[in-house]
């Protein structure tokens, strides 16, 4: 991985044995030539654009692109070979893709830290919006974080198990026409467009408990729903990196199959496990349609009970104060997605603890 | 691989951080800056209240809710915004004790509502009543005179061009450009679009000709969710003009309405009150009900006419005596002078005038426990 | 996104069925079972919901493209999904050609191009995105990136207004198909790289030294070792990725000004998707509302169970090219 691509190529002529093929013998740039084209080409652009009086960040992002591109591969070509002049080609468009996808993902984070940050304090996180009306300077998230917090939590206590054992006998004991049954319909699963989760619990509910049973439990239920399959999925593949060996191995010193699954098997692979139940949560924690349905929107006291009353989480809260529409509305809206940006950070942080806690000590 | 010793200091700091924020409270402002609901007849032992409807109420909702239940202790009040529908539906099947409406119920709806009631009457209390603005989005002009017929036209799409003349005409002092009208409706169905749709069908006469519902009757040039979509859309674009509720208008320019004869109106509280009070009740009302048929008509020279009428939807018997005297307590706050003051102060609502305060607490004194 | 091959997994000594491995290896079956128990109620709880609207629609479902479905009792409904289906294949067909090649950039960069300290932090970056809310995605695109986008449509339009797609007259407010396509690429860009540089990453060693060994250029190893082993993978994600933008519904409601039209025009206001027009129509269903948009629901459903096998048809065949 860490060859350069402006390494001299074989020998100098004369070294070594006759060799037929000329391109193998071809010089190469020096070091230095790929940075200051690119600083040259980025001069020579920016002057191009203010003399015709065309100045802006995204023209003069785009003409140096293409210029270096189109010079580096000539030169490459030229001086190099073809080949070379390929892999500085992809080189180029890889660093391109990877600084074009930049542009949106941290201009995103950028907009949320900047905008959150300004109401993002103590006092914020510790309080309700109780005895707030919508205008007023005041108010904070700690209801909405208590929900997202126990919402999720409770999601995952239904999700993870269920998903996990699904993947185990995906894994290690299913064959045949269930197994393949239960792969593609997971498959499907992924597919459940979230708002038709919140729908279908609201009918359970209705169903089970009557009218009007908004509470926590069946945001829950609904957010399982939606989470389930990726905690399948993610498993899945990782149970499947476990090598056949160590299994092997477990058999023949007469380790029954349950244990070699939850002692061997589970702990090589529980790096993985976790970082795909985090992502999972991770798709789950800013949903929103579904937990308007079912968890309802408008409670405003801290509620940690999740089979009685409505509860706000922060997606929820976010997208109410956006339909509320005002200037407060919109400051609290970004500091709670600060906010959850910050959760899910920390979730992140606690699940990798918990993969080096348990992972097996290997010499790695 | 070990954890470097500035991960395991980040990983304090935030568990530290969670720890903080573990003692939350529910005290969000202290008792004296509290909003306060005034002298309110609280029901002894408290309880918990769930409505759910209009979101057109949501933000007046919120500021009722703070205040009542600020005022009276143990008592929970939800209005889940779930729509007017949705809202309806839920009242209906019992599954909350009153429902916020933009549209009164309806005959059928009525019916059904009047089982889940124990057969006592069903009644629609105007609870908000909210001018809905024409907004635009025209550089350099912050008001315009326009005739009901001229903006059924231009949200028609007949009237394409900021310089036409029939603008021109009407308003000779704006420096009016040739740029492109873009209207912008709302791309939710709401009671919003419903009120101004019934407004122009009937103000506008031949100009408008489509059918009155929630949904808007054409194929849209330009839409937006809720009231604050529409907003961002005129926002962000040249030319465009919307129909938003009053409280969302923000600096935008804002169209004055033409009644009568070469009058035009500014969107005012006062002038939407007074719109209100010049309508009649609706023909079908039982003896308690207060729904209003609007008239969009001939309100006179001082009544803005576009507005919305947002209604609370109870029973007058409930089988629960909790439930009875909750919704009588918080339902005579959120008529009371305080409740409506407040929330014209907050998101410039009509409050409702002392005429009809009256029938409505004669309404509510109704509201008891089935026997 | 791989199916496995059961010959793969050893099989445990046979030898009498210990209490231990009956309960344990039932579990993992029954919960196998209760995901499609699940599965099956969704979809029988979308048909039974939605069998109310369709019998009483008077319009064909699936050719119509108006939506009217709010009726009195007296009144026919009439409704068709016409339109909504349409622009929820282009929305997330649009989504999913401006993010797969852009997230195997990415992918390859982290894994085979950046600094390894730096390819970690952009991996938690990447990961900590596919995190942030829908409402976010939607705030950060009314608010933002459709004011920086509206040059560059009107750039498009001007230079390619040629083709269909980028005829004009363009909408100046920019909230139309092509930004609810941008935002969505965005929002589906990290799943298919965290899902691309994980396989990536899964390359044999060997191979890849190998080809490196033999004088390969950077380029030449990724070509013929990465890419071949990693392509089901990259699939996989796709799939993964376009299942969320096939749903997603805040960020498109928020974003799109909708209309109930087929339009090709993605730089024009209109289409619509099912999943926003299910979240702007619920509220104030009334009627056969709530039933139709079941319906609609259903139809999303079936839409991704076609993506998804397609998918898998793709994948299992590729699979016999490169083994």
């Amino acid at each position: 991985m860490t060859t350069t691509t402006n390494k001299p190529s074989t020998g100098a002529p004369g070294d070594g044995p006759d060799i037929a093929d000329r391109s193998l013998l071809t010089g190469s740039l020096p070091r230095y030539f790929a940075p200051a084209l690119l600083a040259g080409v980025a001069a020579v652009v920016a002057g191009l654009l203010f003399v015709s009086g065309s100045f802006g960040l995204p023209l003069f992002a785009i003409g140096t692109v293409v210029a270096y591109t189109v010079l580096i591969t000539l030169a490459s070509a030229r001086v190099e070979n073809g080949r070379k002049a390929k892999d500085r080609l992809v080189t180029t468009v890889v660093y391109t893709c990877f600084g074009l996808a930049m542009v949106p993902l941290l201009s995103l984070l950028w907009t949320v830290l900047s905008m959150g940050i300004e109401r993002l304090d103590g006092y914020f996180l510790s309080v309700s919006m109780s005895g707030v009306t919508p205008t007023m300077d005041a108010g904070g998230v700690y209801h909405a974080i208590v929900g997202t917090i126990a919402i999720t939590l409770f999601a995952s206590l239904i999700s993870i198990p269920i998903g996990l054992m699904t993947a185990i006998y995906l894994v290690e004991y299913g064959r045949g026409r269930l197994k393949k049954a239960i792969t593609f319909f997971v498959d499907v699963m992924t597919g459940i467009p979230s708002i038709v989760a919140g729908l279908f619990v609201v009918a359970l509910w209705m169903m089970f408990f009557g009218p009007g049973n908004t509470n926590g439990a069946a945001g829950a239920v609904a957010l399982s729903v939606l989470m389930i399959p990726v905690v399948v999925r993610s498993s899945e593949e990782m149970l499947q990196l476990v090598p056949t060996q160590l299994r092997e191995a477990s058999y023949a010193l007469g380790v029954p199959k349950w244990l070699t699954i939850v002692k061997v098997v589970l702990p090589t692979a529980i790096a993985g496990i976790t970082t795909g139940i985090m992502l999972a949560i991770a798709r789950v924690i800013g949903e929103t349609a579904p937990l308007v349905l079912t968890a309802g929107s408008s409670a405003v006291a801290i509620n940690w009970d999740l089979f009685n009353g409505q509860m706000m989480s922060l997606p929820v809260f976010i997208y109410s104060q956006v339909r509320m529409g005002d200037a407060i509305n919109y400051e609290r809206a970004w500091a709670a997605a600060l906010t959850l940006i910050l959760i899910v950070m920390l979730l992140f942080f606690v699940a990798r603890l918990v993969s080096r806690f348990f992972a097996p000590k290997l010499g790695r | 691989m070990k954890l470097s010793r500035n991960r395991q200091f980040t990983g304090l700091a935030l568990a530290g951080a969670l720890a903080l924020s573990a003692c939350g409270s529910d005290q969000a402002v202290d008792n004296e800056d509290a909003a306060s609901a005034g002298d309110v007849n609280c029901v002894d032992g408290g309880g918990t209240l769930d409505g759910a409807g209009a979101s057109s109420q949501e933000n007046a909702m919120a500021t009722w809710i703070a205040a009542y239940t600020g005022e009276c202790e143990d008592t929970t009040v939800n209005y889940d915004s779930v729509g007017s529908g949705a809202g309806r539906t839920q009242f209906i099947d019992g599954g909350v004790t009153f429902a916020g409406s933009d549209a009164a119920l309806d005959e059928n709806e009525t019916e059904q509502a009047t089982e889940r009631c124990h057969g006592s009457e069903v009644v629609n209390i105007p609870g908000y009543i909210s001018p809905i603005a024409v907004t635009f989005n025209l550089e350099g002009v912050d008001s315009l005179n326009l005739t009901p017929e001229l903006i059924a036209d231009i949200f028609n799409q007949e009237v394409t061009e900021w310089s036409d003349d029939a603008i021109a005409e009407l308003n000779p002092d704006a420096d009016l450009p040739d740029t492109e009208i873009i209207p912008v409706n709302r791309s939710d169905e709401s009671g919003t679009t419903e009120n101004f749709v019934a407004y122009l069908s009937e103000a506008a006469g031949d100009s408008w000709p489509h059918e009155v519902s929630g949904d808007w009757p054409i194929e849209p040039a330009e839409a937006g969710q809720g009231s604050s979509g529409v907003v961002a859309a005129v926002e962000g674009g040249e030319g465009t003009i919307g129909y938003v509720d009053a409280s969302h208008v923000d600096d935008l320019g804002t169209v004055n309405v033409g009644v009568g004869d070469d009058e035009f109106v500014e969107f005012t509280p006062e002038a939407a009150a007074a719109i209100v009070d010049a309508s009649e009740p609706r023909e079908e009302n039982t003896e308690h009900d207060l729904a209003i048929d609007l008239n969009y008509t001939d309100g006179g020279s001082d009544a803005y006419p576009i507005v919305l009428i947002s209604y609370e939807v109870a029973c007058l018997e409930y089988e629960n005596e909790q439930d009875a005297e909750l919704v009588k307590s918080f339902l005579s706050y959120v008529t009371s002078e305080e409740g409506q003051q407040a929330v014209a102060d907050e998101h410039g609502s009509a409050p409702i005038t002392e005429e009809t305060r009256e029938n409505v607490q004669n309404t509510l004194d109704q509201i008891t426990v089935t026997s | 996104m791989t199916t496995t091959d059961s010959s793969t997994t050893p099989r445990a000594p046979k030898g009498k069925r210990r209490i231990g491995d009956v309960v344990f290896g039932n579990t993992a079956r029954g919960s196998g079972i209760l995901i499609l128990a699940i599965l099956a109620g969704v979809a029988a709880f979308l048909i039974i919901q939605s069998f109310d609207a369709l019998s009483a629609n008077t319009a064909n479902f699936l050719t119509t493209t108006e939506w009217d479905a709010n009726t009195d009792a007296d009144e026919e409904p009439a409704f068709g999904v016409a339109a909504l289906a349409f622009g929820t294949v282009l929305a997330a067909a649009l989504a999913l050609v401006i993010a797969t090649p852009i997230a195997v950039g990415i992918a390859l960069f982290i894994a085979y191009y950046a600094p390894r300290r730096l390819a970690s932090l952009l991996g938690y970056i990447v990961d900590l995105l596919a995190a942030i809310p829908s409402v976010v995605y939607g705030l950060w695109g009314i608010g933002y990136l459709v004011q920086e986008l509206t040059p560059f449509y009107q750039w498009l339009s001007d230079y390619l207004g040629w083709i269909p797609l980028f005829a004009g007259p363009i909408s100046t407010t920019g909230r139309t198909m092509m930004s609810a396509g941008i935002v969505l690429a965005v929002m589906i860009l990290p799943i298919i790289t965290a899902i691309s540089r994980d396989v990536f990453l899964q390359v044999p060693r060997g191979h890849r030294e190998a080809a490196l060994a033999l004088g390969a250029t950077r380029w030449e190893m990724i070509r013929m070792a990465v890419l071949p082993f990693g392509r089901p993978g990259v699939i996989g994600g796709a799939m993964l990725g376009l299942g969320r933008a096939l749903g997603e519904t805040m960020a498109v409601a928020m974003i799109l000004s909708p209309a109930l039209i087929i339009s090709p025009h993605l730089l024009q206001s209109g289409n619509q998707t099912i999943a926003a027009h299910i979240a702007l129509q619920y509220p104030e269903a009334t009627g056969h509302g709530v039933s139709a948009l079941i319906a609609a629901g259903l139809v999303l459903f079936a839409i991704t169970l076609v993506v998804n096998m397609a998918a898998r048809y793709v994948v299992a065949r590729r699979k016999e090219f490169s083994e």
